[in-house]
């Protein structure tokens, strides 16, 4: 900020009530200053060295991710008074993962947002979840027909049920608009972004044509006895506050050969996941047998999220 | 430091030792420091105001970093608010400076060329201020080094906001570099050689096209955005650009000229005016193509446009601002037809403010809101600023404004006296104070 700069002007002639005005000013305005970023330097006292100079995920070695896998999890304890394990889990080979979703036998119960709040650890009080699931009107694809705050008992006769959440295009714009590479396509599909690598832009939220993505708008807050202790460095742990988050198909899960938990809430069995490169998975029968279509096709995005309905 | 100075346009000039330069260039900042901390008592209280309100945003940005940006009106459906609106009308701002250089140093126009270091000198501090408002609308400032190419991971080519930090920057460096020079050698009391900044001026003129065209884009390749993605996006810009430039400029050359003793002939003024009635109706012109193609065809990627001008199922926030901007410019429009309207400073004045205004709600929340409205899962949820944000912005518009201020203050010499011609600088520069009256003595 400008201070009036000390006035101990060796070309004046001794000390003026000017330049003793102009000292008074510059005291008062550094005072004013440090008052003024004293919240910096209390936030400041909850960051770590590290954390702040943590390279990026993929230049991270082993015995570096050893390390931020530790802090990590040190970190949950001291914060959130919860004991949890921080894994890395990575691609398995030969795999690109895959949904479908029946939207004649989704019942818009909402499980599938519910599990996904649970099983992300997601912030409480928000409500936040991965999916949103639109209430259509039969009769039209037209989202903008569409209600995401329905209530009352489902499904109303009139009506389909769309549950939405990250398509994981294989154009992905929300990884085009990054600016720090923060956010970026694994190899088996998944979009991921470097919680302690994304600097908060939220250009990537600007850019998806699915609102796929949140933002970490305030530290999350979650209950001890509610934090979901499996947890891995690009999927569920605890976000940072400041940074963004989306579904990543719970890669802590699918890359063990688990199903996402969206999948294992839905009681209609309208959701189907697995592998498109495995010719006799359930989704590639799905995909060879039932009239299938993506969301906004023509954005060019190629979403591997597919809907279909039944006959 | 007495010199004597070399007839224009003769080339080089004496340049000075690098030791000369050692102790000479010291000196300059300590007098810049000087000039611009020593005033009227109405300098003193403007900058004192400036000050307080820069504080006030200050001390809520740090809020904000603290608490999350919880703290603002943003949500997740409406993710970006007043920052990044302030920050498109800022770009705008600094690139609308340009109009004072182009006359001047394309078509030689020498009243121009003596003002134009006030275009120059409000680039800068919109450029700093465009910077800033993408500073605070980030979640995590502290890890703005990732942005440094380098040490973090730049995705450049690939991302737009890649371009743009290389782009304002770059603008900031030419303008400071020019605005610099030109003050150092005034101080020196040196004819300025044009090897080391007419150069510049010309690159400033291609590369203040080019922050607009890339900011323009930042929004427009946005397909999942209907509202930006459109090919008028960065004429528009321009357009915009060259409105609210030249409007702020000329009111601030009616201050110089009336309050700081500047002699400010009749010719600057009535180039830009001349530039804003051109670029006012094109910018009409516009709105009217844009409002006519999407709701003509009434097809369904006009929701964000509906919300803007006339309200979306009951949700209408931003619809009494885009018509008080369209009246605002219409009225301006019309006001800088009138004749010879730089003889008539009071008119004038109204008009420049009403263009400025209008652009700057119409670029600013005007364009950036209705983007995210309703959401591409066409949900409606509005937006308004927070107090916090409110004062954030405010406090980025102080320190520009402070920054500005500065900036003429330290280039009055400059302006009062345009450029040393034949006759030796009575610069008594002993002990790097020179005589201030000799500064101010117009030149004959």
């Amino acid at each position: 900020m400008i201070d009036r700069q000390n006035s101990s002007d060796s070309e004046s002639s001794g000390v003026t009530r000017r330049t003793a005005l102009k000292a008074v000013g510059a005291t008062l305005g550094a005072a004013a200053f440090a008052k003024a970023i004293s919240p910096l330097t209390e936030w400041a006292a909850h960051e770590s060295i590290d954390d702040f100079l943590q390279k990026h995920y993929r230049e991270l070695s082993p015995v570096d991710m050893a390390v931020v896998l530790e802090r990590i999890a040190q970190d949950t304890r001291e914060d959130y008074g919860a004991e949890v394990e921080v894994a890395d889990h990575r691609p398995q080979p030969g795999v690109k993962l895959g949904y479908a979703l029946n939207l004649s036998i989704c019942v818009g119960c909402r499980r599938c947002a519910q599990a996904c709040h649970v099983e992300n650890n997601h912030d409480r009080p928000s409500g936040n979840s991965y999916i949103r699931v639109l209430e259509m009107e039969k009769g039209s694809l037209d989202m903008a027909k569409g209600n995401v705050n329905y209530d009352g008992p489902v499904p109303k006769p009139d009506k389909f049920y769309m549950p939405v959440q990250c398509q994981q295009c294989d154009h992905p714009p929300c990884v085009d608009v990054c600016p720090v590479e923060a956010t970026w396509k694994e190899d088996d599909g998944i979009v991921v972004v470097d919680y302690n690598w994304c600097i908060g832009c939220r250009y990537c939220e600007a850019a998806c044509p699915y609102h796929a993505r949140r933002f970490n708008w305030t530290k999350p807050r979650i209950p001890a006895a509610e934090v979901n202790p499996h947890q891995s460095y690009l999927s569920n742990r605890i976000r940072p506050q400041g940074v963004m988050e989306k579904c990543t198909y719970c890669l802590h899960r699918t890359r063990d050969g688990r199903l996402p938990a969206c999948l294992e809430a839905c009681p209609t069995g309208a959701r189907v996941f697995g592998n498109l490169l495995d010719p006799e998975s359930e989704i590639r029968w799905v995909l060879a047998h039932k009239r299938v279509f993506v969301l906004k096709e023509e954005l060019g995005t190629k979403p591997s999220f597919f809907y279909f309905f039944d006959e | 430091m007495s010199k004597s100075v070399p007839t224009p346009p003769a080339g080089p000039v004496s340049i000075g030792t690098p030791d000369d330069h050692l102790h000479s260039y010291p000196k300059f900042l300590w007098r810049a420091v000087r000039d611009a901390t020593d005033g009227s008592p109405w300098f003193y209280a403007w900058m004192v105001l400036l000050t307080g309100v820069s504080l006030v945003g200050l001390h809520a940005w740090a809020v904000q970093v603290r608490d999350g940006m919880i703290v603002t009106g943003m949500t997740d459906h409406v993710s970006w608010g007043v920052y990044i609106a302030n920050f498109t009308f800022m770009v705008g701002l600094a690139a609308g400076g340009v109009m004072m250089v182009i006359p001047a140093y394309l078509y030689h126009d020498h009243e121009m060329h003596d003002v134009t270091i006030v275009g120059e000198l409000l680039a800068i501090a919109a450029v700093v201020m465009a910077i800033c408002f993408v500073v605070v609308d980030l979640g995590r400032p502290d890890r703005f080094w990732h942005l440094i190419p380098g040490l973090g991971q730049f995705n450049f080519p690939i991302s737009m906001l890649t371009w743009d930090v290389i782009v304002l920057n770059g603008y900031l460096l030419i303008n400071l570099h020019i605005c610099g020079y030109l003050l150092y050698m005034r101080f020196r009391g040196q004819r300025p050689n044009p090897r080391w900044y007419v150069p510049f001026v010309f690159l400033s003129i291609a590369w203040a096209i080019s922050i607009h065209t890339v900011t323009a884009f930042l929004y427009s390749g946005l397909g999942g955005r209907p509202f930006w993605n459109t090919a008028l996006l960065a004429p528009r810009f321009l357009v915009t650009a060259f409105v609210s430039g030249p409007a702020f400029i000329i009111v601030a050359l009616l201050f110089l000229r009336r309050w700081c003793d500047v002699t400010i002939g009749d010719r600057p003024v009535q180039i830009l005016v001349n530039i804003v009635r051109v670029t006012l109706l094109i910018n009409l012109l516009m709105v009217v193509s844009e409002l006519f193609t999407e709701l003509y065809a009434g097809s369904a990627h006009t929701a964000s446009l509906r919300y803007l001008f006339f309200g979306l199922h009951g949700a209408h926030g931003l619809v009494p601002w885009i018509w008080t901007a369209v009246v605002m410019g219409v009225i301006a429009a019309v006001m800088f037809l009138r004749p010879h309207v730089e003889r008539h400073p009071s008119w004038l004045i109204v008009a420049c403010l009403f263009a400025f205004v209008g652009i700057w709600i119409e670029k600013g929340m005007g364009l950036i809101v209705p983007a995210f409205i309703p959401s591409p899962l066409h949900e409606i949820v509005e937006y308004q600023p927070s107090m916090v944000e409110t004062q954030i912005s405010a406090g980025i518009w102080a320190w520009g404004f402070l920054i500005l201020t500065v900036g003429l203050k330290v280039a009055l010499p400059i302006l009062r006296q345009p450029f040393p011609e034949e006759s030796e600088l009575k610069i008594k520069n002993s002990g790097g104070q020179a005589d201030r009256s000799s500064l101010g003595v117009r030149h004959p």
